[in-house]
């Protein structure tokens, strides 16, 4: 008896099927359903997460971990919601989320796992080197326009900024601006390399980066040190003075979990904190935190 | 017989077929920006387009003002043009009429390759090299404006207006230029009184392609420009063109947001002045053939 051409590959592959279907939960239990973490949230952290996450499960053999952004708001409340093990963020949880937390019977843990400080960079022959938050709110809301309204040369003030989808063009707007809008005359920089270069050409620009990127330019820009306001000491930042809390324009990165992590979890977050994770936080360009914090 | 007479017909519905695709993709692409960017009109307002603002990330109020992004497109594009139309034309007629054959074979593979330099390299280029020569020669305080944008969009348009130009110049009819040689014309009088105005038309067709392609050009323009949205006239100062709004800005936006939908706006103009500036030039080309 000959089967015709066709049956014989259909019935090899629904054999098939079912063999997979009966194995898959079995596989489950066994790998997947312990080592499988979700993380979810900062848009400005998914570089370094996702980095991360790539060198923990090279490492891991059976981890899965599955990164997404969507912003620190939407990673909070989808940890609210138990939709994801692990929460990025990029500020501190809010009161009305700790209520609602509280609410859901959810005890929101926080780690410190990166800091990110932002620097302000000029061209090196500019010979202003200290400005305050408000004079800087004022340079990139165009209330300011040359450099002798803030103790320089009488020249006009080139402003650089990140294009407007950057995280990081946002957290300057919110802390430097005081959440008003830069100036339409500011130049949007596709990239922050783009920053560095034009800034380091540009005798009268002025520019923000992160700091690890301007760091690496070395002698390319100057770093401005930074007062709070104006009777507070100036301060050049750099990774001591972001862990000090010194230097204003920085903020801790951290990660949520539901109560205390444990398993795959636990190990993620141990990995983030150590030497070999945050070595990546330094080649991803934010500053590392000190160990046993 | 009747045979041969359904095989013309199935070729005939295969070739009408084929063109109507074109037609249907357009007309496809049109309706699909429209659906993404018609929810606009209720909520914001049509009128919040006519603004003279954008600024799209706010924490006081969004504004989502086309007018500099127009402004912006337009002056890149019409200092390009104004660049590359001599270039253009007057390097096409040296290739196809002055150049001996040795030129000409060493000159037009050199031409084609720079048609085919990747408009992010030209784009690195600008920044690095062309930005600080515009800066020190016109005594400015930053290289990133809008003429430094034209200058590396004429470099994109030159090989298109060059090649294409050459095409018309070399199909004129060699009896015209004989009867005007033998009219005792020299030959520089006979290249600009009779040639190039015999080739007008697919001149005026080469440099209506290079604007196309300068208009839509994206990453060399946003490298280049500065982004800054200010409505300005000179070429001295930073501008923000669209395609660079649209590269720039689409990654992040919240998708259904009020600047998501302002983007399909953008994207829209932007077609429908490619669409404009297409059927100019038919018509202006139409002209131009009627009247030989």
């Amino acid at each position: 008896m000959k089967l015709p051409k066709g049956l014989g590959s259909i019935v090899g592959a629904v054999a098939l099927f079912a063999l997979m279907s009966i194995s898959l939960p079995f596989m489950d239990t066994a790998n997947a359903a312990a080592k499988y973490v979700t993380i979810k949230g900062s848009d400005t952290m998914v570089h370094l997460v996702s980095t991360w996450a790539e060198d923990f499960m090279d490492n891991h053999e059976g981890a899965d971990i599955s990164v997404t952004g969507g912003g620190s708001g939407t990673g909070i409340a989808a940890m609210l919601n138990g939709t994801t093990d692990i929460c990025a963020a990029s500020r501190q949880m809010k009161e009305q989320e700790m209520a609602m937390a509280e609410q859901k019977k959810i005890t929101p843990v926080r780690y410190v796992v990166a800091r990110d400080g932002i620097a302000v960079v000029v061209n090196p022959e500019n010979p202003v080197s200290t400005l305050t938050i408000e004079q800087l709110g004022k340079i990139f809301t165009g209330a300011y326009t040359n450099w002798n309204q803030v103790g320089g040369p009488d020249k006009p003030i080139i402003v650089l900024s990140r294009e407007s989808s950057s995280g990081t063009y946002v957290f300057f707007q919110e802390h430097v601006l005081g959440k008003k809008d830069y100036t339409t005359d500011a130049r949007l920089m596709p990239a922050t390399s783009a920053i560095i270069q034009a800034t380091g050409e540009d005798a009268w620009a002025i520019g923000y980066v992160g700091l690890g990127y301007a760091v690496k330019a070395g002698d390319k820009v100057k770093m401005l040190a930074v007062k709070a306001d104006d009777k507070a000491p100036a301060v050049v930042p750099s990774e001591e003075t972001v862990i000090s809390g010194e230097y204003s324009i920085a903020r801790p990165l951290q990660m949520y979990t539901n109560g205390e992590a444990t398993g795959t979890i636990k190990e993620f977050i141990d990995f983030c904190l150590s030497p070999t994770g945050q070595k990546i936080v330094r080649e991803t360009g934010y500053v590392p935190v000190p160990a046993g914090k | 017989m009747a045979r041969a007479r359904w095989k013309d017909k199935a070729v005939k519905v295969l070739l009408t077929g084929s063109a109507s695709t074109a037609i249907l993709i357009v007309a496809l692409i049109f309706l699909f920006l429209g659906n993404e960017a018609v929810p606009f009109i209720k909520s914001p307002g049509l009128g919040e387009l006519i603004g003279g603002r954008w600024m799209p990330v706010s924490f006081q109020k969004e504004s989502f003002g086309l007018l500099p992004l127009i402004t912006g497109s337009l002056l890149v594009t019409f200092l390009a043009t104004v660049i590359a139309i001599p270039f253009g034309v007057v390097g096409a007629v040296y290739i196809s009429e002055i150049a001996g054959r040795f030129e000409r074979e060493f000159f037009k593979p050199f031409i084609e390759l720079l048609a085919g330099i990747p408009s992010v390299v030209i784009g690195f280029f600008g920044l690095v090299v062309l930005s600080p020569i515009v800066k020190s020669v016109f005594g400015l305080y930053s290289g990133l404006t809008a003429l430094t944008g034209a200058l590396l969009l004429a470099l994109m348009a030159i090989p298109t207006i060059i090649s294409i130009s050459e095409d018309a110049i070399n199909s004129v009819p060699k009896s015209y230029k004989e009867a005007s040689e033998a009219l005792g014309a020299s030959r520089l009088q006979t290249i600009w009184k009779v040639t190039v105005p015999a080739a007008l038309s697919g001149i005026v067709a080469a440099v209506m392609l290079g604007m196309g392609r300068v208009i839509g050009e994206t990453m060399a323009v946003m490298m280049v420009t500065g982004n800054a949205a200010v409505i300005t006239a000179s070429p001295f100062r930073s501008v923000r063109t669209m395609t660079a709004t649209i590269a720039a800005e689409m990654g992040e936006v919240p998708f259904g947001s009020d600047h998501y939908r302002a983007l399909f706006w953008v994207g829209l103009v932007l077609l429908s002045m490619t669409f404009i500036l297409v059927l100019i030039s038919h018509r202006v080309l139409k002209r131009y053939q009627d009247r030989q």
